[in-house]
C-alpha cells in the first residue's frame, strides 16, 4: 500500500481566538499550533495501522511555510516515513489542493487521505478537491475503512441520521472522522528516527485562488442568563414557550 | 441564467436541508434577478416536487434514474455538471450536510468555481460576492470573498429560515446521461436509525456529559428527548468511552449543531463542546456546579441534579404538550 496523508496546521483547541490588523488576520500571539485533529487521530493513524498490516510506504504531505515543519516531524514521529512540504501561504482551499493534486498525480498511491476538516477555517473542502482534479472516487466523511490489499476497500459513510456501508477501487481519495482509530501517542524511538527521516521542501506551482477571507468578526455574547429553581421546572418549559418560543 | 440548488432526497423524501437551500437560492435568484431551478436526483414523491415550488423554486428538474438512489459524488457531480450547462447556472447551492459536503468540491473543481462552505448568510453583493461562514468551529465568522465567475455555496443546516408562499414551479424531466459504470463506489447498505431525527437536521437536541455517570443512564435523557421531538447528543468522553455512538459527538472535533433549542445536561462546558454548539439559538444547561462554565454560554440554568431535575422536566414538557392538544 502507498499512502498519502494530507497534513493541516491548526491553533490549539483552546487557543484563545482574537484578530488583528482590522480584524483581517488571525492573531497569532501567544497560541500554540498543533496538527489538525482529524488529520493526526483518524487519517494518519489509520493510514499507519493499515501499513502495519499489508505494508507499504505512507508519506505525508503539507501545503504551508517553514512553521510547519515541526508539526510534520511530531506526525513522522507516529510512524510515517517520508513528508514533504510544499512552500507556500496556507490559504485557499483550491490553491491548496492543487498543490496536493500536483504532487499526487504521478505518485501511485492507493489512498489518498485527509481529515474531515480543519477546524480553524472548517472548509471540508481540500480532499474532495484533490479527487475532482485527479478524477478519483471520493470517500466522504469515512468512520470505518478495511482494505486487504487486493486493490479494494470497503467503508462506512456517515450520512443524515445513519451509515452507509460501500465498497470501491483503489486509489481512492478519503477524508476520515472519527470511529476509524484511536489517537496515539508518539513513543521516544518513533521522536528520535524522526529526526533523520526525509522531509523534502518544493516550490508551488503555479495555481489560482478562488476566495479570500476579507475579515473576521467575533460572535456577540450572550447577554444573561435566567437561573430557574430545580423544584420549578414548569417554569422552564413556560420561559421556552412564551419567551424562546422553541417548544 | 441561473441559480441552480440541488435539493438532497432521501428514500424518495425530500430532507428538511433540501427546503432550506431551495429558500436560500430562491432569495439569491431573486437578488441577483434570474430564476431559480432546483434538481432532485433519484426516485422522489411528486407532493414534494411541489414544495419546493412553495419554497421557491421556479423549475424544478427531476431526474428519476434508479441508478441515483445510489448515492456516489462523482456521479451526482456528472448529473449535476449537465443541468449547470442546461441551465446556464451561474450559482450552484448544496446544504453543507454530509452529501453536500461530498459533491460540493468536485462541482468546485469541474467549474473552477470558489466555493463557500457552510454559508451563514446570503452574498452581500455590493462589493463583489462576500458572504460570511463560521470559523475556528463557531468560535468566530469570517466574511469570504468569491474571486471567480461562478460561484459554489454550501449552507450551514438550521441557519436559514424557510417560507413558503403560493409559488409553483415547472416540474421538469431530466434525463442526465449517465451509465452504471459512472457509479464507482457500490452502497452495500444503509443503516438509518429508524425514529430519531438526525443530528444535524434537529430542531431541539437534548445532549448527556459525563454528569450522568453511565450508559445505563441514557434512558432519562432519550424520554426527554421523546417529549419533545428532540435528537440526542452527547460531549466527546461519552462517545470516546462507548457510552454512546460517534456520531452523537457533538463540539469542535465532532458535529457542530445548530438547533433552536439545547439541553445540556451534565455537561461542563469545555471550550472544545462549546465551540461546536454555541451556534444553537437557546442553550439551557442543568449542571449540579453551579461554577461549571457552560452556564456563561446559556440563556436558561438550573442547579441541580440531574437525576432529579430531567425526570421532573420530562414530565413537565409532557403535562404541557397534552394541554396543547
Ligand atoms: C483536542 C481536544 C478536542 C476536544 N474536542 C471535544 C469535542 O469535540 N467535544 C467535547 O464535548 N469535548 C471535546 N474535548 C474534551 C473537553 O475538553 C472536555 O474534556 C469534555 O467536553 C468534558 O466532557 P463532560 O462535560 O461530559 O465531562 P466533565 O468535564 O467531566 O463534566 C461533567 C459535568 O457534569 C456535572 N455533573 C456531575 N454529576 C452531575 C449530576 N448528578 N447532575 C448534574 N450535573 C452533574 C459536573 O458538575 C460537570 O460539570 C476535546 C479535548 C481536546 C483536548
Ligand atoms: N495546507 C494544507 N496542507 C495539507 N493538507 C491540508 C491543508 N489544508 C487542508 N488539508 C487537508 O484537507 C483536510 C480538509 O481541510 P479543509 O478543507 O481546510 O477543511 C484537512 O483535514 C487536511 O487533511
Amino acid at each position: 500500500m502507498k499512502i498519502l496523508v494530507c497534513i493541516s496546521k491548526t491553533p490549539d483547541t483552546t487557543a484563545k481566538i482574537a484578530f488583528t490588523d482590522h480584524n483581517t488576520k488571525f492573531n497569532e500571539q501567544g497560541v500554540q499550533f498543533i496538527i489538525n485533529p482529524s488529520d493526526e487521530w483518524y487519517a494518519l493513524v489509520r493510514a499507519l495501522e493499515l501499513k502495519e498490516k499489508l505494508g507499504g510506504t505512507v508519506t505525508l504531505i503539507s501545503v504551508g511555510a517553514a512553521d510547519y515543519d515541526a508539526l510534520i516531524r511530531k506526525a513522522l514521529a507516529l510512524g510515517a516515513d517520508d513528508a514533504v512540504r510544499v512552500n507556500a501561504e496556507n490559504s485557499d482551499s483550491y490553491y491548496v489542493a492543487s498543490q496536493i493534486a500536483n504532487f499526487a498525480k504521478d505518485g501511485g498511491y492507493d489512498l489518498i487521505m485527509t481529515g474531515k476538516e480543519t477546524i480553524d477555517y472548517n472548509g471540508a473542502g481540500v480532499g474532495g478537491m484533490i479527487a475532482g482534479m485527479l478524477d478519483l472516487p471520493f470517500i466522504s466523511l469515512a468512520t470505518k475503512l478495511e482494505t486487504e490489499g487486493n486493490g479494494e476497500a470497503e467503508f462506512h459513510r456517515e450520512i443524515e441520521g445513519g451509515e452507509e456501508i460501500c465498497s470501491v477501487k483503489l486509489p481512492v481519495v478519503v477524508s476520515a472522522m472519527k470511529g476509524m482509530a484511536e489517537q496515539r501517542i508518539p513513543n521516544v524511538r518513533g521522536i528520535m528516527t524522526a529526526r533523520t527521516k526525509p522531509l523534502k521542501v518544493l516550490e508551488p506551482v503555479e495555481a489560482e485562488k478562488l476566495t479570500e477571507i476579507i475579515s473576521f468578526e467575533l460572535p456577540v455574547a450572550k447577554t444573561g442568563i435566567k437561573m430557574i429553581e430545580p423544584d420549578n421546572v414548569e417554569e422552564l418549559v413556560r420561559l421556552l414557550h412564551e419567551e424562546a418560543k422553541v417548544i | 441564467m441561473s441559480v441552480l440548488i440541488f435539493a438532497d432526497q432521501h428514500e424518495g423524501k425530500l430532507r428538511k436541508a433540501a427546503f432550506e437551500t431551495v429558500c436560500y437560492g430562491a432569495k439569491l435568484a431573486d437578488r441577483l434577478g434570474i430564476s431559480a431551478t432546483a434538481l432532485v436526483l433519484g426516485s422522489c414523491q411528486d407532493d414534494d416536487l411541489k414544495l419546493l415550488g412553495n419554497f421557491g423554486a421556479s423549475r424544478v428538474l427531476h431526474d428519476a434514474n434508479k441508478l441515483l438512489d445510489q448515492f456516489d459524488p462523482s456521479a451526482y457531480a456528472k448529473v449535476l455538471m449537465q443541468a449547470v450547462e442546461q441551465e446556464n447556472a451561474q450559482v450552484i447551492i448544496f446544504s453543507h450536510n454530509f452529501n453536500g459536503k461530498a459533491i460540493a468540491p468536485l462541482i468546485s473543481t469541474k467549474l473552477k468555481a470558489g466555493w463557500v462552505a457552510g454559508a451563514l448568510s446570503l452574498p452581500d453583493t455590493s462589493g463583489g460576492f462576500v458572504i460570511k461562514k463560521s470559523v475556528f468551529s463557531g468560535k468566530a465568522f469570517a466574511r469570504v470573498k468569491v474571486l471567480s465567475d461562478k460561484k459554489v455555496i454550501s449552507v450551514n443546516p438550521n441557519s436559514f429560515p424557510v417560507q413558503k408562499s403560493e409559488n409553483q414551479a415547472e416540474i421538469i424531466a431530466f434525463n442526465a446521461n449517465i451509465q452504471e459504470s459512472d457509479f464507482r463506489i457500490k452502497v452495500k447498505s444503509t443503516e438509518t436509525l429508524s425514529g430519531t431525527v438526525p443530528l444535524p437536521e434537529a430542531d431541539i437536541i437534548v445532549s448527556g456529559g459525563r454528569g450522568l455517570k453511565g450508559p445505563e443512564n441514557w434512558g432519562m435523557i432519550e424520554d426527554l428527548a421523546k417529549a419533545l421531538g428532540a435528537a440526542t447528543a452527547c460531549s466527546r468522553p461519552v462517545a470516546d468511552s462507548g457510552w454512546r455512538p460517534h456520531h452523537e459527538h457533538v463540539g469542535q472535533t465532532g458535529i457542530t449543531v445548530r438547533p433552536d433549542l439545547y439541553i445540556a445536561v451534565g455537561i461542563s462546558g469545555a471550550i472544545q463542546h462549546l465551540a461546536g454548539v454555541n451556534g444553537s439559538k437557546h442553550i439551557v444547561v442543568i449542571n449540579k456546579d453551579p461554577e461549571a462554565p457552560f452556564f456563561k454560554a446559556a440563556d436558561y440554568g438550573i442547579v441541580g441534579d440531574a437525576f432529579e431535575v430531567v425526570p421532573k422536566l420530562t414530565s413537565a414538557v409532557k403535562s404541557f404538550k397534552e394541554k396543547q392538544h
